[in-house]
């Protein structure tokens, strides 16, 4: 038995171990990459760089397009997940499949579709154009590249634990005459909750990062459509590594904390599901 | 519960149409008479900064309207898709007729636009150098040494980037002096080239990332003007080496009449180019190291240009369709150096 | 049995509705745009071109380095799931956090941390240098960036499922004295394909198709280190729309075609744990 508990120990150790240094070299490295390039200069450069009147423009439009992504997908997610799991349909497979196409599709082909539809070349362009309403290479563009990649992303988290928390409790709750919403937000919504706040935090991160789509569809109008990862790009472009890197520490600092919040929101939740 | 059901939903509601038309309305340039956007390519950036500002100030001296420029820059043959895709340029500021020509076949711009402003409607020109490490351990002078087989070349695909097309062409360029116009020695020695190519970067800039950065290969083919940058950023790392013959580089400006036209600024977009030729102008490109077409100025820049080397026009391989069809089409030369 | 006819819970119509409105406006409709496009070009004329050598190598290229590098984060995305949900240690919280940064930091930026950390002057890449092995410009190079790039798509679909899952089997499989190996292939295993399944296939797909990071580090030869993005990109800039759009219709297939393997497998899965009585 003592045999046993050291194996597992060892197991345990091992794996831990394991875990650690896989996420040292593919994750700590680059990250330790991106800060000490970024300071290379010293901080005033840092700073310059943060503050440049571009960049607070291209954190601007980031921003903007990640929350539209965001709030899009969780309605989707939401209402997929309801759908795909509550009610038996034919075609379902196809369904899920089709809304995790997105997250495969290459981001260069992403972006190469909608200039197809939305483009000069697209019979709808005339129309677009007399109704003054650019797309491609503006920001709606932007904004809709973005919610392509992260499309599945809420719906992915979701499925699951819907699925595994089955419908019994729904069904008795509407057998009684609960409405739809009384029983989403009473009985289903307290199981999704942490999941949901994943596949959120998921999105926001992935919109935030998101640059092969973008840099198709935006035109690199600086200062106009430029997002923060495509001003990385520009930025290194042009030789100015020092800030480059500075930028996409900006990245990296809201992507943790993104992440601080999501382990705080969380942590709390299971303090209060303890109770 | 239903009358906070309701207002929430009214509450999304407005947020998601203002989210909407806050996202469609396209609005630039705000505080300015009028703006004009000059599509360019990657290593212009430092050049237009410095223009923009002497073109706002001239454009106030002339008509008293503030003008706001703003620039947008990428991989040359990209920028001119984008433009053809329906990106709003007033001017485009490229660095090969060719993409250009592609901008005017899609109906965007009058034929004829290379005869509307001087010496082929190219401002500035540049040409194709060596750059190499310190001391130049391997010894490397000339084109001839390139295809040595202790040399590592770093040069950009030419596929994918418009500018690697004059490295290319420099190489041609030498061959046929070399070898007499005789074809198959031609490509025997571009094949030989490209077989020293360690990386083969999709862009200029990643080109010279990969030799600057993360010292990869011996000799970095480059043009003039980034070379000159890189050597300016690290003077203890790199030297430059004038090869014996190259190209001259002519990236192109041309006003997009369909666009100019729309939107009324025509007047502006022309002189926006126009005023490239000024003096001032002028001295501003020498300062970024792109060579001018002002002879007189040129002279005053001799000390920073070499002005010996035997430069070769495109003209000189028959104009940019004959060699992208022979060169780097499908199936072109520069796919057979990678056929077996 | 639960399948009674008439839907006890509400809210298909709705939830459906806006289903596939949104479906349709973001994905279906621009996705049948390129394949309208790409059927410009006669079906001969379509393969002549997806058969390019060039082509065909880059497929080769793009396949075994997606491949492989969903493979690496199949298991690691297993361990991390696991030493995740059942160790406690300290720093776990902040390990747990950093599993989503890659999706966070821009590919470029990941591309070019990741080149000149694996360069033979880099850290990780001088270590290698000195067995022989060169890690950048290689395919071997490729692969790490993908790994980097699919590492939240295993571990952030396994682990909720193994939070959920119910201890009482396992419990019950130790009390009766069956060896850890075998507990995990039998009990646990069964219960975490799916998610493992799902996971993996959504990495694979997504290395597939990446492009940012790659072309950093990838050295980009014919034949050798090229990816089929890449050649897309060098289509599009040749203005080849229609070799580009054919490419990226055999490129959308393909991850097509994995989804709906992987989402099959899956469903035989689940049905399978709930006893076939489905």
């Amino acid at each position: 038995m003592k045999n046993r508990e050291n194996e597992s120990k060892i197991v345990k150790y091992l794996l831990i171990g394991i875990s650690v240094l896989f996420l040292f070299v593919m994750l700590v490295l680059p990250l330790f990459v991106v800060v000490t390039e970024a300071l290379k200069k010293g901080w005033e450069v840092y700073v310059e760089a943060v503050t440049d009147s571009y960049t607070i423009a291209a954190l601007m439009l980031t921003l903007k397009a990640t929350v539209i992504a965001v709030v899009c997908n969780t309605v989707l997610g939401l209402c997929a997940a309801w759908a795909v799991t509550r009610f038996q349909f034919k075609g379902k497979k196809l369904l899920t499949t089709l809304i995790d196409v997105p997250v495969t599709v290459s981001p260069i082909i992403a972006g190469l579709i909608y200039l197809l539809i939305f483009g000069k070349q697209s019979i709808l362009y005339p129309y677009l154009q007399k109704a003054n309403v650019q797309i491609v290479f503006a920001v709606p563009g932007i904004v809709l590249a973005t919610v392509f990649v992260t499309f599945p992303f809420v719906f992915r988290e979701l499925l699951p634990v819907l699925e595994s928390i089955g419908t019994d409790e729904e069904e008795a709750a509407a057998l009684m005459g609960a409405k739809g919403w009384t029983i989403f937000s009473k009985i289903t919504f307290p199981h999704i909750k942490w999941a949901l706040l994943y596949g959120i935090v998921l999105c926001t991160a992935r919109a935030m990062g998101e640059f092969g789509a973008v840099s198709v569809l935006s035109g690199h109008l600086r200062g106009l459509t430029n997002t923060l990862p495509l001003h990385v790009e520009i930025l290194f472009n042009e030789f100015q590594y020092v800030p480059a890197f500075a930028v996409s520490s900006i990245l990296v600092i809201m992507a943790v904390i993104l992440l601080i919040i999501r382990s705080v929101m969380e942590h709390r939740g299971k303090k209060e599901g303890e109770v | 519960m239903t009358k906070k059901k309701l207002r929430s939903l009214c509450l999304a509601a407005v947020l998601g149409i203002a989210a909407f038309t806050g996202v469609c309305s396209y609005d630039a340039g705000a505080g300015s008479d009028v703006h004009i956007i000059n599509v360019s390519y990657d290593p212009t950036r430092e050049l237009y900064e410095s223009y923009n500002k002497i073109f706002q100030e001239h454009w106030k001296e002339e008509t008293g309207q503030d003008v706001d420029v703003i620039q947008s820059h990428g991989g040359s043959g990209k920028q001119a898709l984008e433009v053809i895709n329906g990106l709003q340029a007033d001017v485009v500021t490229l660095a090969l007729e060719y993409d250009i020509n592609a901008i005017q076949d899609a109906g965007m711009i009058d034929e004829g636009w290379k005869e509307e402003l001087p010496d082929d409607s190219a401002p500035y020109t540049s040409t194709i150098v060596f750059l190499v490490r310190k001391g130049n351990p391997k010894n490397i002078q000339d084109w001839d040494d390139l295809i040595r087989d202790d040399v590592d070349v770093i040069t950009p695909n030419p596929k994918t980037s418009g500018g690697a097309r004059w490295n290319y062409l420099a190489a041609w360029a030498y061959a046929q002096k070399a070898y007499n116009n005789q074809e198959d020695k031609m490509e025997e020695f571009i094949k030989k080239l490209y077989q020293n190519v360690l990386v083969l970067d999709s862009g200029a800039r990643s080109a010279t990332t990969s030799f600057v950065e993360n010292g990869q290969g011996d000799v970095l083919i480059a043009w003039e003007n980034e070379a000159f940058l890189s050597v300016q950023d690290d003077p203890d790392e790199f030297e430059i080496i004038n090869p014996s013959i190259s190209v001259l580089a002519q990236p192109s400006v041309a006003v997009v009449d369909e666009v100019a036209e729309n939107r009324g600024t025509e007047d502006i977009a022309k002189e926006y180019l126009n005023y490239l030729y000024s003096d001032d102008a002028q001295r501003i490109a020498a300062e970024n190291y792109y060579r001018p077409v002002n002879e007189e100025i040129l002279k005053e820049y001799s000390d920073v240009f070499d002005l010996t080397m035997e430069l070769k026009t495109i003209d000189d391989f028959s104009g940019w369709q004959e060699v992208q069809e022979k060169h780097f089409a499908d199936g072109g030369i520069f796919d057979q150096i990678y056929g077996n | 049995m639960k399948k009674s006819k008439k839907r006890v819970i509400p809210g298909f119509g709705l939830t459906m509705g806006v289903t596939i409105t949104m479906l349709s406006i973001v994905v279906l409709i621009p996705l049948a745009s390129l394949v309208v496009y790409s059927s410009q070009l006669g079906l001969r004329e379509f393969f002549e071109v997806i058969t390019r050598k060039r082509v065909l190598s880059s497929f080769y290229v793009s396949f075994i380095t997606a491949l492989g590098a969903s493979l690496v984060n199949a298991v690691m995305g297993l361990i991390l799931a696991w030493v995740l949900v059942r160790y406690e240690f300290p720093g776990k919280r902040i390990m747990d956090g950093m599993i989503e940064l890659p999706f966070a930091l821009p590919t470029a930026v990941a591309g070019i941390s990741l080149t000149s950390l694996t360069s033979d002057q880099g850290l990780i890449g001088n270590f290698f240098a000195k067995f022989g092995i060169k890690i950048a410009y290689t395919k071997l190079g490729i692969t790490f960036a993908l790994i980097f790039v699919g590492i939240p798509f295993v571990a952030r679909a396994v682990q909720p499922v193994l939070e959920k899952l119910d201890g009482s089997y396992e419990e019950a499989a130790r009390v009766m004295g069956a060896k850890p190996g075998y507990i995990f292939r039998r009990v646990i295993l069964p219960e975490l394909l799916p998610p493992l399944l799902t996971g993996t296939g959504l990495a694979f797909g997504r290395c597939l198709g990446e492009y940012g990071s790659v072309v950093f580090i990838a050295g980009n030869r014919p034949y050798e280190t090229e990816i089929t993005p890449l050649i897309i990109m060098s289509e599009l800039q040749e203005f080849d729309y229609k070799s580009a759009t054919s490419i990226a219709l055999v490129m959308l297939i393909a991850s097509f075609l994995i989804l709906f393997l992987m989402n099959l497998m899956q469903a035989r899965n689940s049905k399978r744990l709930r006893g076939g009585n489905v």
